[in-house]
């Protein structure tokens, strides 16, 4: 389904994150490869926020090596992830409402002509990033401020994909859709990979995860629950290791419904 | 059963219809979402699109142009000099210092924030001129760079203070009102004047004998002509560069008629200031300010950043930029318009005095701004509101000196119209919420 390469292009060894007294990551692995989807899923506090931040240099790691294609890396500040290719997409969108989809997708980094801003490039590229993506927005000169929560979403993906990323990391995208903008989405997430890009998805929908994702990394309590394939491993299991138990709400709760289907 | 065979029937079409736009070795074509309402052609369509505007809250320069007709009604009812060739020069003379202050004004409101300082600092300026030049005799030009550096300086540490410290905008330059104003009074000591020789540098530049081309006839004709070729060039070059690139491009019909529009009320203008006594230096520099300053507005990163500090604190961050220069450099740009106009004040009258700067000068400033259209909110606006609004406000202010009002009345009304600019502003925020353009 997947080529998957044989270097990853991000890799996480025994990465450790304390803030005070609180141990917020302990020895976490991760391997994401090129064309490769990793859903990041785990509970309330398990570390996936953290986990991203340190990806993305918001909080450097205390201990372990963070390997970028092979070779370790420091990533202190949020410039350095950027410099290697890490792009994040954060839940707030962080988008200029009074600016138009053009200025959002270049802004931080307007193309000069003649050291003026070249609108008319701009416009161009940003068509063509738009189309790639098969992305339809009304038009790429009308405010942020008029478009849908997930059109929004898309172009704050697409904004993510200017600076030629190799790695997109998305802090769920799909939290505050509804099904139409969830699906548009999801397909955007399929076209990044088409595109040989590795991405890390972070979500709570299952449905979501078992749709794009070719691996699931599970994090609980900021340690590594397990890694599964995707195609081989059923809801329940997922969500065994997310809780941490086979014994838990959910199975209780589908033991307790079969029960009564029985009676 | 005819329901459901009515709707396979309407699914099997749209999908025969999106079928091809969906297919990615098909043609670019610029897929336009049906739900987006595109112009009509012709001017049909102008006019369907203007009143979608204005149903949305986009009013632009709309408030602007009622505002002035119905002002220039009024005083040329009550008394026909208001609009004698004379008087509209007057008007054109006076309104440039405000509008000085009101172009750095126009910076600080596209962030958000508001700068109460100007009145004052301008005031200060024209001491510290006076001071240069008179007590110190030091060269006019020189003079006037150091002032100009002044307001600079004292822009930055009010924005620092702002950027860095985090002590709220208002409050900040509330406390540079007070204390600049203070400054200027020190400076000044007893004597409460200091006249400067009108022969000197920029004060006889900016003064009100001052005219281009010494007020050659052709010299108004020159400038309006300058500013419709430059409009028909840039415009023009705009639209083969798109159509070069395959973007869309505006029509020339469209082009043309804004160049003429422009051509119309250039010349008139140009006509009408010559019926007087030319174009004075004062207005020149005001209208060659706007135009530099709606450049770097609108072309260069640092406006664009401007924009983007006034939409949304935390995505400008997110993109690289430093939110706290954009506020010093914002802050410092706007005491440096605020000195500049204050060498406007002291050009009208050859002289430093006590009453620079203060009275109603900053409500002017402010109300100007917003009146042309920049929103108090942050984000939305143009540098054109700086020239648009002081029309506004000078034909108020003229006709009522033309009308021998107290400066009582004069208060009232000036407060009266600032109130109204801003309830137009935040009355066009909601109705442009309402209608998803906010």
């Amino acid at each position: 389904m997947v080529h998957v390469s044989a270097t990853p292009v991000l890799a996480l060894r025994g990465v450790s994150k304390r803030f005070g007294a609180v141990q917020a990551l302990t020895d976490v692995e991760l391997e994401v490869h090129a064309g490769e989807v990793v859903a990041l899923v785990g509970d309330n506090g398990a570390g996936k926020s953290t986990l991203v931040k340190t990806i993305a240099g918001v909080h450097p790691i205390d201990e372990g090596v963070i390997e970028w294609e092979g070779n370790p890396v420091n990533i202190n500040k949020p410039h350095d992830a950027t410099g290697l290719g890490v792009a994040t997409v954060y839940q707030d969108l962080a988008l200029c409402d009074n600016l138009d989809v053009v200025g959002n997708l270049y802004l931080g980094r307007e193309l000069l002509h003649r050291g003026v801003i070249d609108e008319v490039s701009m416009e161009k590229n940003a068509r063509e990033l738009l189309s790639t993506l098969s992305i339809r927005i009304p038009s790429v000169r009308i405010p942020i401020a008029s478009l849908s929560g997930g059109q929004r979403q898309v172009v704050a993906i697409a904004r993510a994909l200017i600076g030629q990323p190799k790695l997109v990391i998305l802090d769920e995208p799909t939290a505050a859709l509804g099904v139409e903008q969830t699906a548009q989405v999801l397909d955007l997430v399929e076209r990044l990979r088409e595109q040989n890009l590795a991405v890390i998805l972070i979500s709570h929908n299952m449905a979501d995860v078992k749709a794009v994702a070719d691996t699931v990394a599970v994090l609980r309590l900021g340690k590594n629950n397990g890694s599964f394939s995707v195609k081989d491993t059923s809801h329940e299991e997922i969500i065994a290791a997310i809780t941490g138990a086979t014994e838990n709400a959910v199975t209780r709760r589908a033991g307790r419904r079969s029960t009564e289907a029985a009676k | 059963m005819s329901d459901t065979s009515n709707v396979s029937k309407t699914d099997a079409t749209e999908q025969d219809t999106v079928a091809p736009a969906e297919d990615p070795t098909a043609a670019p074509v610029a897929v336009v979402d049906p739900r987006l309402l595109v112009r009509e052609e012709g001017f049909k369509g102008y006019i369907t699109e203007f009143k979608r505007k204005i149903k949305g809250g986009e009013l632009g320069s709309l408030p602007v142009f009622v505002g002035l007709i119905i002002i220039w009604t009024i005083f040329q009812a009550k008394n026909s000099l208001f609009l004698s060739a004379d008087n509209l020069s007057s008007i054109s003379y006076f309104m440039s210092a405000t509008g000085m202050l009101a172009i750095g004004l126009v910076f600080v409101l596209l962030l958000g924030e508001i700068d109460l300082s100007v009145g004052s600092v301008s005031g200060l300026a024209s001491t510290v001129f006076a001071v240069f030049v008179v007590t110190h005799g030091m060269n006019p030009w020189l003079a006037l760079v150091l002032t100009i550096i002044t307001g600079i300086g004292i822009g930055a540490i009010q924005g620092w203070f702002f950027a860095k410290i985090g002590v709220p905008a208002f409050v900040v330059t509330l406390a540079g009102f007070l204390g600049w104003n203070g400054l200027m009074l020190w400076l000044l000591g007893s004597s409460g004047t200091i006249n400067i020789p009108a022969d000197s540098g920029p004060v006889h530049l900016l003064g009100q004998n001052s005219f281009f081309m010494d007020q050659a006839v052709v010299g108004a004709y020159v400038l309006a002509g300058l500013g419709v070729v430059l409009a028909l060039v840039g415009q023009f070059n705009d639209q083969r560069r798109r159509k070069a690139a395959g973007v869309p491009f505006r029509p020339t019909s469209e082009i043309l008629l804004r160049v003429v529009l422009l051509a119309i009320a250039s010349f008139a203008a140009a006509a009408v200031l010559n019926n007087a006594s030319g174009v004075s230096n004062a207005l020149v520099i005001f209208l060659a300010s706007l135009v530099i300053v709606d450049f770097v507005l609108r072309r260069t990163t640092f406006g664009r950043k401007v924009f983007a500090v006034g939409g949304g604190i935390e995505a400008a961050r997110r993109a690289g930029i430093s939110v706290p220069m954009v506020r010093i450099t914002v802050f410092a740009i706007s005491g440096a318009f605020a000195a500049i106009g204050g060498m406007f004040f002291a050009g009208q009258t050859a002289s430093a005095t006590l009453n620079a700067g203060g009275g109603n000068t900053l409500m002017l400033a402010i109300a100007a701004a917003v009146i042309g259209g920049t929103s108090l909110f942050g984000g939305r606006g143009s540098v054109w509101s700086a020239l648009l609004g002081m029309l506004v406000i000078q034909s108020i202010q003229t006709g009522l000196d033309l009308l021998n009002m107290n400066t009582s009345i004069q208060y009232m009304i000036t407060g009266g119209v600032l109130l109204g600019a801003v309830v137009i502003d935040s009355v066009s925020r909601k109705s442009q919420k309402a209608a998803g353009r906010a």
